[in-house]
């Protein structure tokens, strides 16, 4: 089934046009990481996707427009991480994911029970269980990033996007990030995810799409996406490829020889 | 959670300070009447003096204080989480400055003298135009740092404009009553004062009440909030609009009264965990007990000389803002 589907998406910011003819879908059960340079557009597609900026094209949620939904609408059907992990005010770690259940809660109402389980749920796959009563603005940077996380996941919606979720976490928090997206996948929800890490992209994501200079270059499985050549000419890298455990590795080693014209 | 029983014991407590404030309040002043007396003369049927004093001098002037006082308190709070800055303040918006000038016009003109209800009502007209203009310059998409530098450059205008009228001021009556209105206070106000604001300030407690749940979204940061199911048009137009009735009404009836809404929530804050929705109360029923408590000592410590509201709250609530800096600093370094 498809739950998001984009056709000639095109978004201009600033009098830049920064995506053009971006054509995809996404049924339930993948997970999709967007691979691409640093300026590439793959903030910008997340936020096209989430409605929050003026775009062109036909964007579609579940098969309804986006730009029609409101906020509440798209709430339920999609949940965002941020790549910048912005908490203002010195609050509990526990009442930051509690925001994650916001949407689906009526006027004043009170956490209920099955609210209070799915925190619960989200708290123990990010690992955050133990500091659940540390202010949220005094942790590090990688645990402040899988407190955010866990908020996402207890909006317990049909689509995820991150925007760079594994960025600033330790590998064995990455590792167990890119599993627990997996696993939603695999129960029949959805993952988007930017991400810079070749490797972890490579391993874990069901299929990836390379987005250069606002356009999408490669959509496909992780072997077809990243091979030698398209490395050289969207990096501009060269990479070692291997394999261990039946799964693929693609670790980045120099830049790739004659320099690329700086654009 | 934790937290939800210290919550109410705060807003328990902050209810009866309000409470006592009021009363206090009531019973404070020149005429020197018993507590027990003008209590009873507040109900009473009789028509002396003492019940003259005490409904149309004295339960004005406290009706106001609780009034405005939860105005500041509560629009500070609205718009330190909305901006998601600790140092916004209702005087931000350029709202107080705008309405100060619409009042300064009002006697400057002679409109005023003429007739008594102008100087609140150019007042609100003030403050209208100053969100208007707020407003137009941010647009419509919800983008916090425009709201702040188009607040900025109002107030900036309305001060130089201010500035201009004690410049040109035909005489020096004129002069001495925009100066003195500017300080902000409370006294002889009556009750004209009160039905004339409360409306106004009705409506905008209720349009910023109603934001707690996307101001507690709104702390990771706008475009989570947005994901998160929060209309950021709409909390813009409420935060904005919803200030402007409360704030614009209180600065028509009392002039400037400064500090409040920026010391208020921060000191409230910690106490209420830091989330913006309970802070919305805390902060609304801290206001009026400030201003309800300073209006009692502009009585108290110079019966005979007037002193101004407004200077009082500023004169304390600049040091005790320094020691909060101060205090901050520790904690960083």
């Amino acid at each position: 089934m498809t739950l998001l589907s984009v056709a000639g998406l095109a978004v201009s910011l600033g009098g830049k046009q920064v995506l053009r003819e971006v054509t995809f879908s996404v049924g339930s059960g993948e997970f999709v990481g967007l691979i691409g340079p640093n300026g590439a557009g793959k903030s910008t597609l997340l936020r096209s996707v989430l409605g929050l900026l003026p775009t062109d094209g036909a964007l579609q949620l579940n098969g309804q427009a986006i730009a029609a939904m409101s906020a509440k609408q798209r709430a339920a059907k999609a949940a965002y991480l941020a790549q910048e992990r912005e908490i203002a005010w010195a609050v509990p770690v526990e009442t930051v994911v509690a925001l994650g259940r916001s949407p689906n809660r009526p006027g004043f109402a009170a956490l209920g029970d099955t609210d209070r389980s799915i925190i619960d749920e989200a708290m123990r796959r990010m690992d955050v269980e133990a500091f659940r009563n540390r202010i949220a603005t005094e942790l590090s940077g990688g645990e402040k990033a899988r407190v955010l996380a866990a908020r996402a996941l207890a909006q317990d919606t049909p689509l995820l996007l991150a925007d760079e979720p594994t960025a600033g976490l330790d590998p064995s928090h990455q590792i167990a990030l890119m599993r627990l997206f997996g696993d939603l996948a695999r129960d029949g929800k959805s993952v988007v995810a930017s991400l810079h890490d070749l490797g972890l992209a490579a391993r874990w994501c069901s299929r990836l799409i390379l987005l250069d200079r606002g356009r999408i270059v490669a959509d496909g499985s992780p072997e077809n996406v990243l091979t030698r050549e398209t490395l050289r000419a969207v990096y501009g890298v060269e990479a070692f490829f291997g394999e261990a455990d039946g799964a693929r590795i693609v670790h980045p080693l120099d830049l790739a020889g004659p320099p690329r014209a700086a654009t | 959670m934790t937290g939800n029983s210290s919550y109410r014991l705060l807003i328990v407590l902050l209810v009866a300070a309000t409470l006592v404030l009021f009363v206090l309040s009531l019973t404070v002043g020149p005429a020197g009447i018993a507590f027990g007396d003008s209590i009873a003369a507040l109900f009473s049927s009789k028509a002396d003096a003492v019940a003259l004093i005490m409904r149309e001098i004295r339960l004005p002037r406290a009706l106001l204080g609780l009034m405005i006082g939860a105005t500041l308190g509560l629009s500070g709070a609205v718009l330190q989480g909305y901006l998601r800055n600790p140092l916004a303040e209702p005087g931000l918006l350029g709202i107080s400055s705008m309405a100060s000038l619409g009042a300064v016009l009002a006697i400057y003109t002679g409109l005023s003298a003429a007739f008594a209800l102008a100087l609140p009502l150019a007042a609100l007209a003030g403050a209208v135009l100053a969100v208007v203009v707020v407003q137009a310059m941010a647009g419509t998409r919800g983008n916090s740092l425009l709201i702040i530098l188009a607040g900025i450059a109002v107030t900036s205008f309305a001060g130089a404009m201010t500035s201009l009228a004690l410049n040109l001021s035909p005489n020096p009556f004129a002069t001495l009553e925009i100066m003195f209105w500017m300080l902000g206070s409370l006294t002889d106000r009556s009750m004209t004062h009160v039905r004339l604001a409360g409306p106004f300030m009705i409506l905008g407690w209720a349009m910023l009440g109603s934001l707690g749940r996307s101001l507690d979204a709104l702390t990771l940061g706008s475009e989570t909030a947005a994901s998160m199911g929060v209309e950021l048009r709409r909390v813009q137009f409420l935060a904005v609009f919803g200030t402007a009735a409360c704030v614009g009404a209180a600065t028509a009836v009392s002039g400037a009264i400064g500090f409040v809404g920026l010391v208020v929530p921060h000191i409230l804050r910690p106490l209420v965990g830091s989330k913006p929705s309970r802070l919305l109360l805390a902060s609304a029923l801290g206001g009026a007990c400030v201003v309800l408590a300073a209006d009692i000592l502009v009585r108290l410590i110079a019966p005979e000389r007037d002193l101004k509201l407004g200077v009082l709250t500023a004169i304390v609530g600049a040091p005790f803002f320094l020691w909060l800096v101060f205090r901050a600093r520790r904690r960083l370094t």
